[in-house]
């Protein structure tokens, strides 16, 4: 099947990842279902930045993973250059997973401790069969290059790099089978700020050069929107605001997103305002009926609790999934 | 200037590793007045915790110390455990960024909070239960009585560093010592966490010291801010200064490696290199390879701290008089 011209590189529809566990996390507690990921939608196009934003245990891994076909989906679809992505480990999904590639927070627990850096830059290659030897050399030797790291790096150990160095060699192996799309799962959370600064920077060049698109999971707003197209705000499994970071982050519509942004500690502002949630996000496994935020929700009113919002447009362009959001409240 | 509650001179801290002996510290000032909210920043490796563990005597006996720790006008370098035991707790808490390291996994938390009391306050029975749960709603806790029985892994993260926060005040300390107390939380609990702190500021009039990576929270959160790299105090400023009109190049850097949330977006500075070893620390000023305004007088010698404006210190030969 020929793919529409322009789909996007990356549709996903309705995604549903749900769990069956012990309530409580006891062994011999009932059965309940945990809705890791509970219908997330979206698109992304080849060379642009999807950020995704929420708390931790808010499904962005999740969703990660089954963007790749690591997980299996509970429902929805996943359409790459509008092919129906195949299951995990026939051929065909091998081959389409040549184009995705991840990166992860923890680059140390990424590589192998007892392998030189360049090997494993190489090794996506000899998995793959591509090219020879001494070509599989050459092009590992390019990527690091490309990645800042210089020919010396090739032999030395992952313990004897720094943090962010040990990120780039991680870069380098994700982008030596010349990926469209990379995942990037908290990609510089565990690097110090002056470092994190240098792999941001670096991920923009590399999506020049190469019309990366990235999928890009943070919990920090300012780095997602240094390098978004486009963000998306998880809360319990589901996106409650997606569209422009710039707009989003200036003029959060969704009370959960206001929260976020002003949970940033800004040092321009001392002694503002701040919306402060109350408690801690709810468990996956009893996600609160109606609007799942009503119950941190400082606005919520008696709707909230009975029904929930679905995710509609507003007049900017952006997605809202609140009954009180500007411009919709009887939409 | 009234005199300070903790007095921090020429601190050093060298550990014997067993292959070698690495400097960690190499001379830190630091002072903190009652009632003060200062801020200690820097990346990871700078000396931020070894500051005051060493400070407070928790190092241990492959640290040694050099310097001056007065508290009180007695110096804690050296001092007996007795000794040191009594300021810990009683006049200094410190709560570290991971609650386990506070509480013990094995017992219920109004057990733990129990002790805490008795040890500091002596007080037993129903009068540390009742203070214990007083203690646990102070930080925020609902329905305290109940959570006196539960155990920290039936708590949530959030929860916990409020658990251990109401351990450091169960002494009715003077001053507080927070490493990281929010690294590991979500923005949100993290928000909730200094709010907290904030609150307790304002009732107690306990002096905080707060060691962050992130300068936004040193800055929404305290008076006056530190910024150490590689085993010194680099710039000592009050907040305002600090962002305003950096001193030191690795301060100008930090700030310009951040981005912002609104207005346009600039591409990211970045400090080029990466934190020496402390082992291997370059001559001379330790910032100097990765500095900006690098030149070649900065190899011949660490800077000293120079006051470049009333209350504004700044480790660098350009600071000052030169080139601001
Ligand atoms: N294998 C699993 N079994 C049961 N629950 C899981 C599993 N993987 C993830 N979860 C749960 O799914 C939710 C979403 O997790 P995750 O996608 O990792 O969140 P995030 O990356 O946003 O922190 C969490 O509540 C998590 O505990
Ligand atoms: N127990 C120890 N033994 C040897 N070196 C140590 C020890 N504790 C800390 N260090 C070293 O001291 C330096 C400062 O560490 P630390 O104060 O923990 O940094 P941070 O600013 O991240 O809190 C680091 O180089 C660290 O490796
Ligand atoms: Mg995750
Ligand atoms: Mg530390």
């Amino acid at each position: 099947m020929n793919a529409p011209l322009d789909a996007p590189l990356v549709q996903a529809e309705n995604l549903v990842r749900h769990y069956r566990v012990r309530r409580g996390g006891r062994l011999f507690g009932e059965h309940a279902t945990l809705r890791a990921v509970d219908g997330v939608s979206f698109a992304l196009q080849a060379g642009r930045t999807l950020g995704l934003v929420g708390e931790s245990g808010c499904g962005k891994t999740t969703t990660a993973r089954l963007v790749l076909g690591l997980l299996t989906l509970t429902a929805g679809t996943i359409r790459v250059d509008g092919e129906i992505l195949p299951g995990a480990g026939t051929a065909r999904w091998r081959s389409l997973r040549q184009v995705m590639q991840m990166v992860f927070q923890d680059p140390l627990a990424a590589l192998d401790r007892r392998v030189a850096v360049g090997r494993q830059v190489m090794e996506p290659l000899a998995i793959h069969g591509i090219a020879n030897a001494g070509e599989r050399r050459e092009r590992a030797l390019a990527i690091l290059h490309s990645v800042g790291l210089q020919a010396h790096h090739f032999d030395r150990y992952p313990h004897e790099l720094s943090g962010g160095q040990r990120q780039r060699v991680v870069l380098a192996r994700a982008l030596i089978l010349s990926p469209r799309l990379l995942v990037c799962d908290e990609p510089i959370s565990a690097l110090d700020v002056s470092i994190q600064a240098q792999v941001v920077n670096l991920l923009l060049d590399l999506q020049a050069e190469r019309g990366l698109a990235y999928l890009f999971i943070s919990h920090d707003l300012r780095m997602v929107r240094q390098v978004s197209h486009e963000v998306a705000v998880m809360y319990l499994g589901r996106i409650v605001e997606q569209g422009d970071p710039d707009l989003l982050f200036a003029a959060p519509a969704h009370p959960y997103t206001q929260a976020l942004v002003s949970a940033i500690p800004v040092a321009t502002e001392r002694g503002r305002k701040r919306l402060i949630l109350k408690g801690d996000p709810p468990n996956p496994v009893s996600v609160p009926p109606g609007c799942a935020f009503h119950t941190r929700c400082p606005m919520a009113v008696a709707r909230c609790r009975a029904e929930t919002p679905a995710l509609r447009l507003l007049d900017d362009g952006r997605r809202v999934a609140c009954h009180l959001a500007p411009g919709m409240a009887d939409a | 200037m009234p005199q300070p509650l903790i007095d921090i001179r020429k601190l050093t801290v060298d550990f014997d590793t067993g292959r070698r002996i690495v400097r960690a510290l190499h001379g830190v000032d630091l002072a903190v007045q009652p009632g003060e909210a200062v801020g200690l920043v820097g990346e990871s490796g700078s000396g931020k915790s070894v500051t005051w563990l060493a400070a407070l005597g928790l190092l241990g006996s492959r640290a040694r110390l050099g310097g001056q720790v007065l508290f009180e006008g007695r110096n804690l370098v050296g001092s007996a455990v007795a000794e040191l035991e009594a300021v810990r707790g009683a006049c200094i808490a410190m709560i570290f960024q991971d609650p386990s390291s506070s509480l013990d996994p094995v017992y219920r938390i109004g057990k733990q909070l129990g002790e805490a009391l008795q040890l500091h306050r002596g007080m037993a029975g129903t009068a540390a239960l009742a203070e214990a749960a007083r203690l646990l709603d102070r930080v925020g806790i609902a329905d305290a009585r109940r959570r006196l029985g539960d155990y920290p892994h039936e708590l949530s993260g959030g929860m916990n560093q409020r658990v251990m926060i109401a351990m450091a005040l169960a002494a009715e300390p003077q001053m507080l010592v927070a490493d990281e107390p929010t690294t590991a939380l979500d923005a949100t609990i993290q928000a909730q966490i200094l709010e907290l702190l904030q609150e307790i500021r304002r009732d107690t009039g306990m002096a905080l010291v707060l060691i962050s990576h992130d300068l936004g929270v040193v800055a929404e959160n305290t008076d006056r801010v530190c910024v150490m790299y590689a085993g010194r105090i680099v710039e000592d400023a009050p907040i305002g200064t600090i962002f305003a009109e950096p001193a030191h190049p690795y301060t100008r850097g930090l700030l310009s490696a951040l981005p912002e949330l609104t207005g346009p977006r600039r591409r990211l500075v970045a400090i080029p290199g990466v934190v020496p070893e402390p082992w291997n620390l370059p001559r001379g000023c330790s910032f100097a390879p990765r500095c900006a305004a690098f030149e070649a007088a900065c190899e011949a010698a660490a800077p000293a701290s120079v006051e470049v404006a009333q209350g504004h210190w700044a480790a660098c030969i350009r600071a000052g008089g030169r080139n601001l």
